[in-house]
Order: structure tokens, then sequence, then C-alpha cells
């Protein structure tokens, strides 16, 4: 069904709310963590290739892509984690109270945050 | 109550699709069992005495971290197939381009979670 028709603009003109934005970040780390995952594979290919194909692995993670890539994985991934336990605290039927869902909305937001933190930092240390 | 259904409704596939549920569970329990995956995954990784070549097989090749490897590959990508899925239904309009790319999706989720297995035996029962 194609319908071509005229749209009233709306994300140019309403600010977001807090949730929404949490819930549309939570599909798109979804997604960048599915590829990831795929990527993560090839790692795994390249350590059973042998120490050849792990030192190669190791240098393109070195590089300036590869920490880029690492650091948006590791981020997207704790992300897409702990909003995930709120999607599953929700379906036991727990916190959907407004102040609720804003007070874990900056749980989750903080938590992610920290963790990929602590994650580099013990990883640089 | 079919009957109150013309037809045409019944052809065209309107109406209820009265399946789904078991996408939503499998996407729940999936998630369930990859919270202490993960967390397992990203503490193991920190623990790891060195990234070097040796330190990584000599993890691989404990039995409850291959199978616990095995497990997260798993898990991780029957629910990316599933996560995905949802996506690429909500965004692409056209019957045939969605069909098509959903298959895709499907098929790459099963090759990479084979090939990410294959490489944890590989590594497991190396030498």
């Amino acid at each position: 069904m194609n319908t071509n028709h005229p749209v009233s603009p709306h994300l140019q003109i309403y600010k977001m709310p807090l949730t929404g934005l949490l819930s549309i970040t939570h599909r798109m780390t979804g997604a960048v963590v599915s590829l990831g995952a795929l990527l993560m594979v090839l790692v795994l290919v390249s350590v059973a290739g042998g120490p050849e194909s792990y030192a190669q692995m190791q240098q393109h993670l070195s590089a300036w892509y590869g920490q880029i890539f690492l650091l948006g994985f590791t981020f997207a991934l704790y992300f897409h984690f702990c909003n995930g336990i709120r999607h599953l605290i929700w379906d036991v039927g727990w916190g959907f109270e407004l102040e609720t869902v804003r007070k874990s909305a900056l749980i989750t937001i903080t938590a992610a945050v920290v963790l990929t933190l602590v994650t580099w930092l013990v990883a640089i240390l | 109550m079919d009957n109150l259904r013309t037809p045409l409704a019944g052809v065209k596939g309107l109406g209820s699709a009265k399946e789904g549920v078991s996408h939503w569970w499998g996407q729940k329990m999936t998630a369930l069992l990859l919270v202490p995956l993960v967390l397992w995954f990203c503490f193991a990784l920190a623990s790891l005495p060195g990234a070097n070549y040796e330190s990584v097989v000599a993890w691989v090749q404990s039995p409850v971290t291959a199978v616990l490897l095995i497990l997260t590959i798993g898990a991780t990508f029957y629910h990316a197939q599933l996560g995905l899925q949802v996506i690429i239904e909500d965004y692409m309009p056209s019957h045939g381009a969605r069909m098509t790319t959903i298959i895709i999706v499907n098929f790459l989720c099963l090759l990479f979670a084979l090939i990410g297995s294959y490489a944890v035996l590989k590594i497991a029962f190396g030498t």
C-alpha cells in the first residue's frame, strides 16, 4: 500500500518525551548490537584461525576505527541491556506509574554510561 | 464468528493475525537468558589475564566457557533475529521487499550463529 499523502510535521515541532527517546534508542542500540554480534563472531573466527589471524584482528581493533566500533558497541550493548531489563520488569507488571517510568529511564541511562566507563577504564588500565 | 467475515477478507488475509505470541515469548525468554550470559561474558573478558592469543585460547578451551559461549551465541542471534524482524516489519511498507529482507536476515542470523559455534568448537578442541 503506497500512500504518498502529505503529513503534518511532528518531529520538527514537538519535543519527544524522555520515555519515547529511550524507546527508539532501545531499538537503535538493538540494531547496532545485532551488527556488533556479527562482527564479534568474526573476532572469534580470527581466534580460531590461529595466532597470525588473531594478531591481524588485534591490529584492526586497535586502530582508530576499531576503537570507535568498540566504544559504540559497548555503549549500545550496555544501554540495550539496561533498558531491556526495564522492559522485563514492565512485563511482570511493575513500574508503569509515570513518575516511576521517568526514574527508571534516568537509572537506565546512568547505568549504561557508568558500565561503559568502568569497562573502558578496566580495559585501559 | 467466521461467517461474519466476507470470503474476500479471508483470501486477502485481513483481520487478526492470530499468531505472534510465540514471537513475543521467544524474545522475552532469550532476553531473560541473555541477562546472566551477557554479564558473564563481559565479566569474563574483563578478568582475562591478558589480551594475548594464549590467554584467549586458554579461556575458550575451558569447557564451561565453551558451552556458555555457544549458548550466548545461540541466544544472541535468536534474540537479534526476532528483534530485527520487528524493525523491518515496522519500516518496510512493500510486502515483497519486506519478506525478502526478513528472509535474508533469518539466513544471516542462522549462518553467523553456526559460524560462531564452529569457531568456539575449533578453538576448544584444538591443541
